[in-house]
Formats: C-alpha cells, sequence, structure tokens
C-alpha cells in the first residue's frame, strides 16, 4: 500500500482482472502488465502512438459519476456502475485512468479484430512459406488467433513494387507492408533521417524512400526490427535461416561506453545475427547497425586461433602460459598494457597479475571518437569503468601510450604485457617495440602479435561469460552465445593459469571471481554474476571515479554530468 | 538553385511573399507547390527538392504531398487540362459520355494525354456545381451543362486555339 | 412558391447588380456589424452564438457556439480560426456561391468569429478546384485591408486580426477538420485521432483552433446582428436559423434554396420548389445530407415519436427540412446536398459511382477505411459491369458493417453507410442485377450501354 502510494499507482480493470498502473499508463501495457495480449501493429512503446492500425480496439467502460456532483454512482450492491461506451476505442491511444475498463475478448472487441484482419490481408500476398518473415511475423501469427480463416475477396489485388532496395542494408516489400508507419516514425523520430513516406493514398498507398535517396543511416536496421510483417527484411539474414531454428543469448554491445543490450541469436555454434534488446535505462529497443555487424570478428580470418611461442604454433597451451610466465619472473622490468574492451572479471585478474609480476607501469588504451548522440558514445571502449573499479587504471586512459613510450625510450621497461591492445596502433614505435619482450593475449593477429615471444589465444566478447561497465555506471552481463573458437581455454583461465605460475591460486570460474571482487572491492559489495539482473545493476561509484572527466557527451539515456561553473 | 529553376520573377516574388504568413514555414509548401506548378506545369524532381530546401524540409515531406494531391502533378500534361466531372449529380445527367465525347475529340485515353500531348483529360470528383451537371473544367475554367454537343463545341474551341472563359459558378 | 424562401446568407446573391467587391458589399450595409462587434467584449460575442443556438453547416451539425465554448484559453497558446471552404461531399454547392457572389459576407462573419474566439490569424482552406475563388476571396481580403477592416489595429480599436487564403489541391479528405489542419501544417492530410487531438484543444501547430463551415461562418455575422436570442427565434428549437440546401440530380429546377429551419417538407422542396421530376418520371430515392447519408426510398414510411411524444408516420415527402425532421429517417441532413433519383437509375451503378468515390477519396492511414473503401468499390464495379454474384448482396454489407465506428474519421461512415443503406432499401434490385446476369441477360459493354453510364 504504502509502495503504491509513493508510485502513485490506480487501479484499471482489463478483462475484470485488476491491475494497478500509474495514471497515463498505456492500456497495451497495462493489459500486458495483467498479463493479457492486446493485438497490435501500430503501437511501439518507443514512438508517438498513431492509432492507424486499428488492431487493438477494445470495448471501453467508464466508470459512471453523477454529472451534477461528481460522485461515484452506485448499483445495488455498492460498486461504481461502469458506462460501456457502444463504439469500440483502440486501446494504444486510451489511457490508464482510475477505475477505467476494457474488455479484449467481448464480442465487438472480437468483431473488430476480425474485420481488421481480414482487411489486413485482402491485398496482403500471404505467401509465409517464402517469407523470410515467417516465425516472426504478426500478420500471420494473428491470422491464425483472430482471423476468420478463409477469404471472402474474389477481386484482384492490388499490385505494388516488390524488393526493393531502399538502402545498402535494408529491403522492402511493399505488397507485404500494412502502413502502420512505424518504420517512418522511427526515422523521424529516433534517427533523425527523414527519408522514407508514403506515397499515393488510400489502399493504393506506397511506402517509399525519395527517389535516389537511401536508408542508409547507420540505424536502418531497427526499421527492419519494428516491421510487423515482412515488409522491411535485412539484406545480411535475408534467406539465411529461419528464426524458430536459432538459439538466443544475452549479450552487450561492445562498439561503446553506451552497453547496447543485444540479444545473439545462433545455431550449431554459428552467429547469424545480432538484435537490440530492450533496456529502458539503456538502449530502449534500439541499436546501431554497425554494432550488429560485430560477430563477423569471430570468424575473420585473422582469429588467434593457436597459441604461438617464438613464432612457433603450439597446441600446448598450458606449456605456453608456462613460457609467458617465465618471461615475467626475475629481473624483469614490466609494463602491463590492459583493455577497455576486457570484461570486468579479467581486469580484475589482469589486475592481480600485474601486482604479483611486479608491474612499474599499468595501462589501458583509449578510444575516443566522435559520439552520434544516439546510441554510439565518444568512449569506444565497453568497459573503462571497469577497469577504474578493479583499480587496473586510476585515470582516464590515453589513446597513446607516451608513458610507455618513454619508459621505453628510457629503458626502463623491457617487458610488456599486452592485453588484446595493438601496441603499434596506440602509439608505440616499430624502434621501440623491437627494444621489448613482449606477451601477447589476444582474439586477433595483430603487429603487436606478430612480434611477440608469447601469444595466448583469447576469447571474443560472444563466446564467455563476463560483464562490463558503462557510461551510466550500469553493470551490465552478457553470456556466452557460442562456444570458443580458440584452442584450450578462455580469458580468465589463461589469467588464473599465468597467477598459478606465481603460486597464486585463484578460481577461473565467475562466480568464483566475483565472490573475491565483491570482498575487496567497496563498489562490488554483495554483488556476484548471477545476481546482475538482465537490464543491468546501477553501480555507486567512489566520488574520484564520479569525478573524472569522461568524454562522453550526450546520448539517448546519458546525460554528462555537468561541469562546475567555473570561476571568473 | 534559383536559376536551376528558372522560375519567372513574379512566382518567386509570389514565393516570398507567402511563406511569411505562416507561424511554421512547412505550411507554405502547399502554395509554393501550387505556384510553381503553375509556373512550370508540373513538379519536378529538382523542383521538390528546391521547394524541401527553401522551406527546411527534406524532399520526402514534399513528395508525399505532391504524390497524395491529385491536382499536383510530378510528369508534364497537356498545355490544356480538361477534368469532367465524375460523380454522382454529374454522372446522372450524363458525364461519363461528356467524357467519351471529349477523349474522343482529342484521341486521348481516358487520364491520358492527346497524342500530341497538347491536352489532358481527365475525371474529377464533384466539383461542388452539382445543380448545373455535368460539369467541367479546363484550366481554371468551369463549364457548366456539358452535355455531348458542348462538350464537342468545347473541344472545337480548344482544338482551334481559342479558349473561352468559362461561367465560373 | 419561391416565396417560402428566406433568403438570409443568400440575401444579396444572384441580386440584379450584387457585385463581389466591396463597394457593393459597403452599399448594402457592409462591415457595420463588425464595427458594432468590435465595441463588444469577445465573451459577449461567444454569448451570443451560443444563445442563437445555430449548429455547424458542414456536416455533423454541432453547435457552434459550444464548440467554441471548449476552447482551451488557460493554454495561454495563441487560438487559430479556420474557415472550411473545402465544399467537396458530393451533392453540396452553396459554399461555393457564398465565395464566388458575396465573399466580403464570408470575411465579415470570419472576422467577428476571430474576435470573439480570439484568434489573431485565420485561414480560409478552399478546395483546389476554386481557383476563380481562391482569388476572389483574396482580392476581397485586399479590399477589406484597404479599408482596415482586417490587419493591424483594425479601425483603430487595437485588434488585429490577418485572414489568409490556403488552397487544397483535390482532396476531399481535406474537409475532415483534423486532416484539414494537417494539410494547413504542410503535412499529408491525415486526420488525427481524437483522443487526444480536438482542435479545440490541440488544433493547429498544436495550440487551440476553431474549424468551421462557410455558411456557418457566415451566420455568426447575422447573429451579432439581431442578437442570438433573435436569431433563435428562426426556425425550430434545435434547428435555429436558416439552412441552404442544395439540389441536384432528377429535378426540373435544381440547385440552391435557402430556408428557415422546418420551414418546408422534403416533397415540397422537390415538387413545388425544384419543379419536380422529368415528365413520366416517379421518384425512386433521394439522398438526403451529401452523397455519404443513408439513401431514402421513395415508398419508405418514417414512424416514431418525436420529442413532444407525438407518434408520426411519414412518408418521405413528409419528412421536415431540417437536422432533427431528416434525422427521423434514419439518415441525416449532413451537408444539405439532396440528391434526387427517379425511376430510370440503376441502384447498382448509382452505389458503384458513390462508393467509387469514397475508395478514391479515403486517406489511406487507417486499415478498416483504406482496406474497406477500396473493396466495396471493386465489387460494385464487378457487379455493374456483367459480373454479379447472388453473394456479393451479403458480401457487401458484411463488408461495410466493419467499418464504421472503427476508423480515426468519419470518412469511414460516410464510406460504408451509403452500401449499407442502398443494399438494405433497394436489395431486389442488387439480387435481380447477379440473378440477370446469372442467366446471362447482361447487356454487351458490360451490361451499361443502354442505360445512363454512372461508372
Ligand atoms: C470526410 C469528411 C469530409 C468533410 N468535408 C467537409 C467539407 O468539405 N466542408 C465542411 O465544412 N465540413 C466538412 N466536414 C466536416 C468537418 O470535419 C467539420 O465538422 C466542419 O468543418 C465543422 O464546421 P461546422 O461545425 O461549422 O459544421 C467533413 C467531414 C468529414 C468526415
Ligand atoms: S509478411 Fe507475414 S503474413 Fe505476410 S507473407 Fe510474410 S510471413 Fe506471411
Ligand atoms: S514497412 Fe513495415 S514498418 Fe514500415 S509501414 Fe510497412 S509494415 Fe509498417
Ligand atoms: S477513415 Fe479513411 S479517410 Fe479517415 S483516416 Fe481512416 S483511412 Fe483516412
Ligand atoms: S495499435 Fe494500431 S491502432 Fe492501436
Ligand atoms: S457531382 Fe459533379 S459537380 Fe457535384
Amino acid at each position: 500500500m504504502n509502495d503504491d502510494k509513493k508510485q502513485e499507482l490506480i487501479t484499471v480493470y482489463v478483462d475484470d482482472r485488476e491491475v494497478r498502473v500509474p495514471p497515463g499508463t498505456n492500456m497495451i501495457e497495462a493489459a500486458a502488465k495483467a498479463g493479457i495480449e492486446v493485438p497490435h501493429y501500430c503501437y511501439h512503446p518507443k514512438l508517438s502512438v498513431a492509432g492507424n492500425c486499428r488492431m487493438c480496439m477494445v470495448e471501453l467502460g467508464m466508470p459512471e459519476k453523477d454529472r451534477a456532483t461528481g460522485k461515484p454512482v452506485l448499483d445495488n450492491e455498492g460498486n461504481q456502475k461502469v458506462m460501456w461506451i457502444p463504439k469500440p476505442a483502440i486501446a494504444c491511444a486510451t489511457k490508464a485512468m482510475p477505475g477505467i475498463r476494457i474488455k479484449t475478448k467481448s464480442d465487438l472487441a472480437r468483431s473488430c479484430q476480425e474485420g481488421v484482419m481480414e482487411f489486413l490481408l485482402v491485398n496482403h500476398p500471404l505467401d509465409c512459406p517464402i517469407c523470410d518473415q515467417a516465425g516472426e511475423c504478426r500478420l500471420q501469427e494473428f491470422a491464425t488467433d483472430y482471423g476468420r480463416g478463409y477469404s471472402r475477396f474474389v477481386e484482384e489485388k492490388n499490385v505494388k513494387p516488390k524488393r526493393t532496395l531502399l538502402g545498402p542494408r535494408v529491403m522492402l516489400d511493399d505488397e507485404r507492408c500494412i502502413l502502420c508507419s512505424r518504420c517512418v516514425r522511427f526515422c523521424q523520430e529516433i534517427a533523425d533521417d527523414d527519408v522514407l513516406g508514403f506515397v499515393d493514398r488510400g489502399s493504393y498507398t506506397t511506402l517509399t524512400c525519395y527517389p535516389g535517396k537511401q536508408l542508409e543511416n547507420n540505424y536502418s536496421l531497427n526499421t527492419v526490427d519494428i516491421c510487423p510483417v515482412g515488409a522491411l527484411t535485412s539484406t545480411d539474414f535475408r534467406f539465411k535461416m529461419r528464426p524458430w531454428f536459432l538459439r538466443e543469448t544475452h549479450s552487450i554491445c561492445t562498439e561503446s561506453s553506451v552497453g547496447v543490450n543485444t540479444v545473439v541469436s545462433s545455431r550449431e555454434g554459428k552467429i547469424h545475427r545480432i538484435t537490440p534488446r530492450r533496456n529502458d535505462e539503456v538502449n530502449d529497443t534500439w541499436m546501431a547497425d554497425s554494432g550488429r555487424e560485430l560477430y563477423k570478428q569471430v570468424e575473420a580470418k585473422h582469429r588467434l586461433l593457436k597459441a604461438v611461442v617464438d613464432s612457433f604454433e603450439t597446441d600446448n597451451v598450458g606449456g605456453a602460459i608456462r613460457e609467458a610466465a617465465d618471461l615475467l619472473k626475475g629481473e624483469r622490468k614490466i609494463a602491463f598494457v590492459g583493455s577497455g574492451r576486457s570484461s570486468v572479471e579479467e581486469q580484475f585478474l589482469f589486475k592481480k597479475l600485474a601486482d604479483q609480476a611486479g608491474a612499474r607501469l599499468t595501462a589501458l588504451v583509449g578510444r575516443v571518437a566522435e559520439g552520434d548522440g544516439l546510441l554510439i558514445s565518444a568512449d569506444r571502449n565497453p568497459n573503462v569503468r571497469g577497469a577504474l573499479v578493479t583499480g587496473l587504471i586510476n585515470e582516464l586512459p590515453e589513446a597513446e601510450l607516451s608513458d610507455l613510450e618513454d619508459a621505453i625510450d628510457k629503458e626502463e621497461i623491457d617487458t610488456v604485457v599486452a592485453y588484446n591492445e595493438d601496441l603499434s596502433a596506440a602509439g608505440i614505435s616499430e624502434q621501440q617495440l623491437a627494444k621489448v619482450t613482449i606477451i601477447y593475449v589476444g582474439t586477433h593477429f595483430n603487429e603487436t602479435s606478430a612480434r611477440a615471444r608469447v601469444v595466448l589465444p583469447a576469447s571474443t566478447v560472444f563466446e564467455k561469460n563476463g560483464s562490463f561497465i558503462n557510461q551510466q555506471y550500469r553493470l551490465q552481463k552478457f553470456l556466452q552465445a557460442v562456444p570458443g573458437r580458440a584452442e584450450g581455454q578462455d580469458d580468465r583461465r589463461i589469467l588464473a593459469g599465468m597467477l598459478a605460475e606465481f603460486g597464486v591460486l585463484v578460481s577461473p570460474e565467475i562466480d568464483d571471481v566475483w565472490a573475491e571482487m565483491s570482498e575487496t572491492i567497496e563498489t562490488f559489495r554483495d554483488i556476484g554474476f548471477m545476481k546482475i539482473p538482465s537490464t543491468g545493476l546501477l553501480l555507486d561509484p567512489p566520488s574520484h571515479l564520479r569525478d573524472l572527466r569522461y568524454p562522453e557527451g550526450g546520448s539517448l539515456h546519458y546525460e554528462p554530468a555537468k561541469e562546475e561553473a567555473s570561476v571568473t | 538553385m534559383e536559376d536551376v529553376m528558372n522560375l519567372k520573377k513574379e512566382t518567386l516574388q509570389k514565393i516570398d511573399e507567402v511563406i511569411p504568413r505562416y507561424p511554421e514555414k512547412r505550411s507554405a509548401v502547399l502554395p509554393l507547390l501550387h505556384l510553381v506548378q503553375e509556373d512550370q506545369g508540373f513538379v519536378s524532381r529538382d523542383a521538390t527538392e528546391w521547394i524541401a530546401e527553401k522551406l527546411g524540409l527534406k524532399p520526402i515531406n514534399v513528395w508525399e504531398l505532391v504524390r497524395f494531391y491529385p491536382m499536383l502533378r510530378d510528369k508534364p500534361v497537356g498545355k490544356k487540362v480538361v477534368r469532367v466531372c465524375r460523380t454522382l449529380s454529374c454522372a446522372l445527367q450524363g458525364s461519363y459520355k461528356t467524357c467519351k465525347t471529349l477523349r474522343d475529340a482529342f484521341d486521348c485515353k481516358l487520364d491520358g494525354n492527346s497524342p500530341d500531348g497538347a491536352v489532358t483529360v481527365e475525371f474529377a470528383e464533384c466539383l461542388a456545381s452539382c445543380h448545373t451537371a455535368p460539369v467541367v473544367m479546363v484550366d481554371d475554367d468551369l463549364h457548366e451543362h456539358v452535355d455531348e454537343e458542348k462538350a464537342k463545341k468545347i473541344a472545337g474551341e480548344i482544338l482551334n486555339g481559342q479558349p473561352k472563359q468559362g461561367g465560373s459558378a | 412558391m419561391s416565396a417560402k424562401e428566406r433568403r438570409i446568407i443568400l440575401k444579396n446573391i444572384d441580386q440584379h447588380g450584387y457585385g463581389n467587391d466591396i463597394d457593393t458589399y459597403l452599399e448594402h450595409g457592409g462591415y457595420e456589424i463588425w464595427k458594432k462587434a468590435l465595441q463588444r467584449k469577445p465573451e459577449e460575442l461567444r454569448e451570443e452564438v451560443k444563445r442563437s443556438g445555430v449548429r455547424g453547416r458542414g456536416g455533423a451539425g454541432f453547435p457552434a457556439g459550444m464548440k467554441w465554448s471548449f476552447l482551451d484559453f488557460k493554454s495561454g497558446k495563441p487560438v487559430y480560426l479556420v474557415c472550411n471552404a473545402d465544399e467537396s461531399e458530393p451533392g453540396t454547392f452553396k459554399d461555393r456561391q457564398i465565395i464566388y457572389k458575396d465573399p466580403h459576407q464570408l470575411i465579415e462573419g470570419m472576422l467577428i468569429s476571430a474576435y470573439a474566439i480570439t484568434a489573431k490569424l485565420a485561414f480560409i482552406y478552399i478546395r483546389g478546384e476554386f481557383p476563380d475563388g481562391a482569388r476572389i476571396l483574396e482580392r476581397a481580403i485586399e479590399e477589406a485591408r484597404s479599408k482596415n477592416f482586417l490587419g493591424k489595429d483594425i479601425l483603430g480599436t487595437g485588434f488585429s486580426c490577418e485572414i489568409h487564403v490556403h488552397r487544397g489541391a483535390g482532396a476531399y479528405i481535406c474537409g475532415e477538420e483534423t486532416g484539414l489542419i494537417e494539410s494547413l501544417e504542410g503535412k499529408r492530410p491525415y486526420p488525427r485521432i481524437k483522443p487526444p487531438y480536438f482542435p479545440a484543444a490541440l488544433g493547429l501547430y498544436m495550440c487551440p483552433t476553431i474549424v468551421n463551415n462557410v455558411e456557418t461562418l457566415c451566420n455568426v455575422k447575422h447573429i451579432a446582428e439581431m442578437g442570438g436570442e433573435e436569431y433563435a427565434k428562426i426556425g425550430r428549437p434545435g434547428n435555429t436559423g436558416t439552412r441552404i440546401w442544395c439540389v441536384s440530380g432528377h429535378v426540373r429546377k435544381p440547385g440552391y434554396y435557402e430556408f428557415e429551419g422546418g420551414a418546408l417538407t422534403l416533397g415540397e422542396l422537390i415538387y413545388d420548389i425544384c419543379g419536380g421530376l422529368h415528365p413520366g418520371r416517379k421518384l425512386k430515392a433521394v439522398i438526403p445530407g451529401g452523397s455519404s447519408m443513408k439513401i431514402l426510398r421513395a415508398d419508405e414510411r418514417f414512424k416514431g415519436t418525436d420529442r413532444e411524444g407525438n407518434n408520426f408516420d411519414f412518408a418521405l415527402e413528409d419528412l421536415i427540412l431540417d437536422f432533427d425532421g431528416i434525422a427521423v429517417s434514419g439518415s441525416l441532413s449532413g451537408s444539405g446536398g439532396i440528391i434526387v433519383m427517379d425511376d430510370t437509375t440503376d441502384m447498382v451503378d448509382a452505389l458503384a459511382n458513390v462508393s467509387a468515390f469514397y475508395a478514391h477519396e479515403s486517406c489511406g492511414q487507417c486499415t478498416p477505411c483504406r482496406e474497406g473503401s477500396l473493396w466495396l468499390k471493386k465489387i460494385l464495379h464487378r457487379m455493374s459491369h456483367g459480373q454479379a454474384r447472388l453473394e456479393d448482396v451479403d458480401l457487401l454489407k458484411s463488408v461495410a458493417d466493419q467499418i464504421p465506428g472503427r476508423t480515426i474519421c468519419a470518412l469511414g461512415e460516410a464510406a460504408a453507410w451509403p452500401v449499407q443503406s442502398y443494399v438494405a432499401k433497394f436489395r431486389d434490385e442488387f439480387i435481380a442485377k447477379a440473378e440477370n446476369q446469372a442467366a446471362g441477360r447482361t447487356n454487351g459493354d458490360g451490361g451499361i450501354s443502354d442505360r445512363v453510364q454512372l461508372v
């Protein structure tokens, strides 16, 4: 009760089921909360309400009030009378008010749903067997649930353009389009790239791009996600795989510190696509096209699959780990270069290893570029904040490792452990590289791996479990979608193996790593991997971390902290 | 850009007059489309983009309108546009026959141009002069009670290049 | 017989020597009422309009004073007035007469209305097919401006008001008030969902907006002149003032006629005023309010009990001409467009013609109207071109039943009502069509060569 008051919940009724929601809640959402689906096409929780498909029509009842006194009118049993409005209402444009009721299964509601279904199908090709939306198509689903099941339409169907390339990644079949305008609203309201629109009118209305223009913005594939039918399809995913064969794994996009929540769809160890996963605090239901391509790194040609010792590939990863550890023992002047793309757990273990090896210098490679203001932030590392919280670094990283350069030049460093970072890309020159012994742990070949004494193959984000801390200091977890391709071990095992060589026994199991982290790191107190909700956990970092001057500007659900007004 | 368009000076002047009438620039899109079409006979792709730029819109915003309103044309039409009302009151008085007579006279298909491209005959919906049915608009001029005979007369005048003023209203 | 007419709005129209210039208008007392109105408080004028009981003449017949009272003045946003001069409901041609022949009457009515609702900017949305009308109005506005009846600081009162003419481009849906508003905003004229977009609160540019028909706004001038109470004495209660009826179709004297509410019957209008039918023809059907309204069959009887509790049993000819008088028939007087059909009319073809209109004009935004209107058109086109099937009769009804009440705007009703009513009332003809065609008894050319082609 107290809780309700705080959030000011009100009671509404969906098919006589009572449900408490904040006032103004969309009745489609209120119904969903009551466990009842109101069928709908044009409504999308993150777009403006268009009310055009008319699929969500319901019967609407208002609690009766006396016109003069405004007092509730009661029936014999003392309950407030309900005035049922004879005309159906669209649930998507009906807002929750105290005591309102909707019926989603009454004769009138049923008749409306059947009518709309029939109308949507009269000019629809209905060739589901050859449509790559089949299995995920709201029209196909509802046709069985709400349709009349046979056709009374004997006239000729309208003919519209088929297989139009709207842009490099999106294909349109106008005959399948039900004109719900979701894609148009997305382009206007979210992507800020007004290229889609309707031409002609009535039943001949046709979705189109302005001639000569393309739907090519970096968010174009969201239109495919939200198209309720098979009108918009991805040129990449097209016809490759029936969706019902796919296994879905929750993941986090590594494109930037936004930490877009994703679903990775795979089958038999092969990833077929990445799509956004709804998180109302992070990415809503959207993600960038570029992030969807990242799975291709798993099977990239330059993928590191085997350990390498002194230029010889070896199947003996344990041996290679030992070799690596040996290089760190003795009178070595060591630098540890970690990665903002590594998980929190890996950063923690990496830091531990650095301490054990007596590293003189630890660094992270910064990656800052222009943000797009939406879902790609200026910080292109997904997990710089993880490195800060785990203490791997204490300041924001730079793109160029100038301290390391200096140290190498002054011969204060003779050994470098590079974790999934290419030192030459981070500004270390060829001559400098030639002066140091390199141990490289990473997923792909690069200049650094080519010069390393020992190379240890690691896993991509799709091949392991872990967590990142995004720009909001939200701890988010990703799960393993496909088996690791790299020989032998994943990152935590490699790091634990090296630590073991130093006589430090840690379990590489993620829960065990978390048990230690939650004990030793205040920010992580009481947190365990299993306890991280699927939409993440907002952390409360120490103030010296909060006050750093992070590079991110504003994006969808993030506003950078205001700088203190400077004294003039 | 204004050069590309080759608009008449008066047209440009009217365009500049009309835009500030509206609290929001976008409202001027229909007036601009009318002005450009009056000047050039149709709304070309260039014109669509020009208007969009003029009003701070995207070309699709203008294109959506060109392709919604039957009176706007994205392709050149005949110098004379003959629009025959096909709606009920006119049809009851024989407007289908009127239309056929006119089409035959100019040898053009429905909604099409005459072979020399000079005349376009098409159907229009109720022109709000149902009491003088059947009615026909030749460009801006309304012709009333256009039976077969009158249709032939109108066609003759157009063919002889002496457009007659229609009695308006 | 035209003696029965009471011309208030049409008073000067078609009078010999009455031009549409401002000098003529001034000679006839023009803008005097405007000058007087400017001396009164806006809320007083709104009260007069409320008291007058005048109902909107655009189609729905909603009381104008009540509509004005919904205006959200508290929002602090500018208020807009829009004159709906889209006149595109088939069978309607009254606004054209006013615009072409007495434009200053409309402008005066608009100025008074704008002042009453505190609008400083007003638009006349005129259909694209009235190019001369637009020019006439533009000129009239210039004339009025030159006399400072509109523009800045009107006649030194401090009140400023601009009126602009905005031309449509051939779309019936721009007559629907929220479609009109979208069109005026430069967008595709897709009607808005209500709730939440009621124009009186969230209209043009999301500001409080009043959209009224040409004839309604002209009436405001006369209400301001005679006072709401006096105006309310004209006509019958609930049907105050005069109405202009547009008669077309199979009568000898089609035209526009203005009468006090309830002053005559439909029969008197058709037979006395419009000269009856052509020789040898019999009345078959009447559409009483523009082609979207339900059709009435000549031999129908309309029974019921009126407000005073009296039973009535009317023939079509007995229907009283005003909003309520027509409503007892189950149809509506809509825009005042009366279309008369005699016994030569093929009802299947007539309906096919009407349905083609609504399919063509459906904006395509919402599913039932978009798909339903074209489906109906396709069935009817097929039926009138030699391929009617018996099952089409019920199919038409069933498809039409799935539209009204379920769409964004009332074009859904407009598409469905004719089909529902023609099929119900002329069912035999639809069946006969199918049976004759099934029996091969069709005329060549799809069965339309020997009758007036309607589709
Ligand atoms: C499809 C449709 C078309 C309409 N066309 C017109 C029209 O051409 N002229 C008009 O005045 N009202 C038209 N209306 C009615 C308007 O929506 C609105 O009710 C009217 O302009 C209000 O003015 P009034 O209250 O003065 O009648 C139309 C309504 C619909 C649903
Ligand atoms: S869009 Fe849906 S209903 Fe249409 S063909 Fe594809 S799967 Fe079937
Ligand atoms: S393409 Fe898909 S999302 Fe876009 S309007 Fe058509 S059905 Fe809706
Ligand atoms: S009812 Fe028809 S005209 Fe009105 S919004 Fe829907 S589709 Fe458009
Ligand atoms: S979901 Fe489309 S109208 Fe409500
Ligand atoms: S039907 Fe032709 S003008 Fe109205």
